[in-house]
């Protein structure tokens, strides 16, 4: 069951496969609007290169947020994932999974192209993708609940990113800073711990919590 | 004798109740305001390193604190309004958030307003001034929440799906942001680290954030009971309360 | 009584932190009546226009 959803929804996303790209070309779009506001002078992109590919890689899969059970809920199978007697929490999970793939992975696959731009080191280069791997499925699933929540309401696009924006805060701190830490030559192997340890909780907690959630929007 | 405490769990017994406690929590909160104000004013000595500057703590201490406590308070009675889905818990909840906001919006002007003699700019990244940002976006997406959702049933249970969310996340965003303050910018002169405060000046504290308490209550209360009367207009009882044309 | 609004030159940030908190505090206030005010004037239009038709129910 659970791989089934993962594999239906990443058919459905293949047939549209715009969504992808969109998402993909306004994380490229957003990096690399940076150096243009900011001045081309390298060494304070180095410094700044962490922080933006990391927004960046935020806002970009808060984009796709809504999506993630709007299409569903306007054909009815939203109905009939509630009533099927598999577990909820396990549906959400496949569709969290299903969204960061269809999302995160691009991210985190065009990540070292765009820290090139920034003139990042390879090592770097490396402790970004490995943070990213590790940090958007976390962003998935915590923007799984907000998206339960703001099902079907109107304005819920600006809704859900006002939601779970500040629970992205800590995810985003430990991300950017594991590059940070890294290049100081701190290593950055405490972030990284931090990064898997929210990684787990969310894959324990929210799934459960946004099934909860959908219940709650579906009455 | 047994405490019968589902008596003030209805709206209706609750609507009267509150109505008398209101005048009592706002003469105390005047009250005490007033008593914390002038030993704040008065009866303080000045502090050898901030001089006056620091008296600004007297509003800016119990404010931050109230906005932290309102919070958890808040993400409580949702969740009892989840849990047992008493209408009464969501209302107030409901009620708790604005006054929290404000208080959380009072703590970071009173912050920066604090900041700029001490550190010579309005807005430092504090941990604390930065987490309390952080608790400021967290009511305002609560209130906006509920705000979308027409329904009232609804809204009282997706608030408080993300009041308990954030209640969870609290510390959480606390020591990330603590930890990622310190890397970046080392210990900076803390706002409440001043040396081992006078008595009086604790004093002058604590009274007025008993003030802000009980000021915080008597509004919450007032918003509750209009909670309660816009979602029960239909009712008999606010019915009644129309022909009496009381106001109590 | 001078040097007690100067607060040893940091008068504007102490006297500015305070009327900020006056202004929040009373904002909410009013913002509370203000609504307990429409409230009370909407409830009784309801009763009023209710009263109506029991009237006119009875009179007819």
């Amino acid at each position: 069951m659970f791989f089934w959803i993962i594999r239906r929804d990443l058919l459905l996303a293949m047939r549209r496969r715009s969504d992808v790209l969109t998402t993909l070309f306004f994380f490229i779009i957003v990096v690399s609007l940076f150096p243009l506001g900011v001045g081309p002078e390298m060494n304070m992109l180095r410094t700044m290169a962490p922080g933006v590919v990391w927004v960046a890689a935020l806002l970009a899969s808060m984009l796709s947020l809504g999506r993630m059970f709007a299409s569903d809920h306007l054909d009815g199978t939203l109905e009939q994932m509630l009533l099927s007697p598999q577990s909820l929490s396990m549906l959400v999970l496949g569709k969290a999974l299903a969204h960061w793939l269809v999302t995160g992975v691009p991210l985190v696959l065009m990540a070292p192209v765009l820290g090139i731009q920034y003139d990042l080191t390879g090592e770097a280069l490396l402790v970004l993708t490995v943070s990213l791997l590790l940090g958007t499925p976390v962003l998935s699933l915590i923007g799984a609940i907000g998206a339960a929540l703001t099902l079907g309401l109107r304005g819920g696009g600006v809704l859900v990113s006002l939601l779970v924006l500040p629970l992205y805060i800590p995810v985003l701190i430990f991300g950017a800073g594991a590059v940070e830490a890294s290049a100081a030559g701190l290593g950055a192997g405490a972030h990284m711990s931090l990064l898997g340890a929210f990684l787990l909780a969310s894959v324990v907690l929210a799934p459960w919590t946004a099934g909860a959630s959908l219940r709650i929007s579906m009455e | 004798m047994a405490i019968n405490w589902f008596k003030y769990s209805s709206p209706a017994s609750f609507y009267f109740l509150a109505g008398k406690m209101i005048p009592l929590f706002s003469i105390a909160a005047i009250v005490l305001g007033a008593a914390g104000l002038y030993i704040g004013f008065f009866v303080a000595p000045t502090d050898f390193q901030q001089g006056e500057a620091y008296r600004i703590i007297f509003i800016h201490v119990p404010a931050a604190w109230l906005s932290m406590f309102l919070y958890v308070i808040m993400a409580i009675w949702s969740g009892i309004g989840l849990a047992f889905n008493t209408r009464l818990s969501s209302m107030v909840a409901t009620a708790i958030a604005p006054t929290g906001a404000m208080f959380t919006f009072l703590a970071l002007w009173t912050g920066a307003l604090w900041g700029k003699p001490m550190w010579g700019t309005w807005w430092v990244w504090d941990a604390r001034l930065t987490s309390e940002l952080i608790l400021l976006f967290l009511y305002i997406g609560f209130m906006s929440l509920q705000a979308a959702i027409d329904d009232p049933r609804r809204a009282d249970k997706a608030g408080a799906m993300i009041a308990l969310v954030g209640v969870v996340n609290i510390p959480i965003i606390y020591f990330s942001v603590k930890w990622w303050n310190t890397l970046h910018q080392g210990a900076t002169v803390s706002l409440t680290q001043s040396p081992k405060m006078a008595t009086t000046m604790l004093t002058g504290m604590l009274i007025m954030s008993l003030a802000c308490w009980m000021y915080a209550i008597a509004v919450i209360l007032i918003r509750t009971r209009a909670i309660i009367l816009e979602r029960e207009r239909h009712t008999a009882w606010v019915g009644e309360l129309q022909l009496q044309g009381a106001t109590r | 009584m001078s040097d007690f609004f100067s607060m040893g030159g940091y008068g504007l940030y102490v006297w500015g932190s305070y009327l900020v908190a006056i202004v929040c505090i009373a904002g909410e206030v009013i913002l509370v009546f203000n609504r307990r005010r429409t409230l009370m004037k909407h409830l009784s239009l309801i009763h009023q226009s209710n009263k109506q038709e029991k009237i006119n129910e009875t009179a007819s």
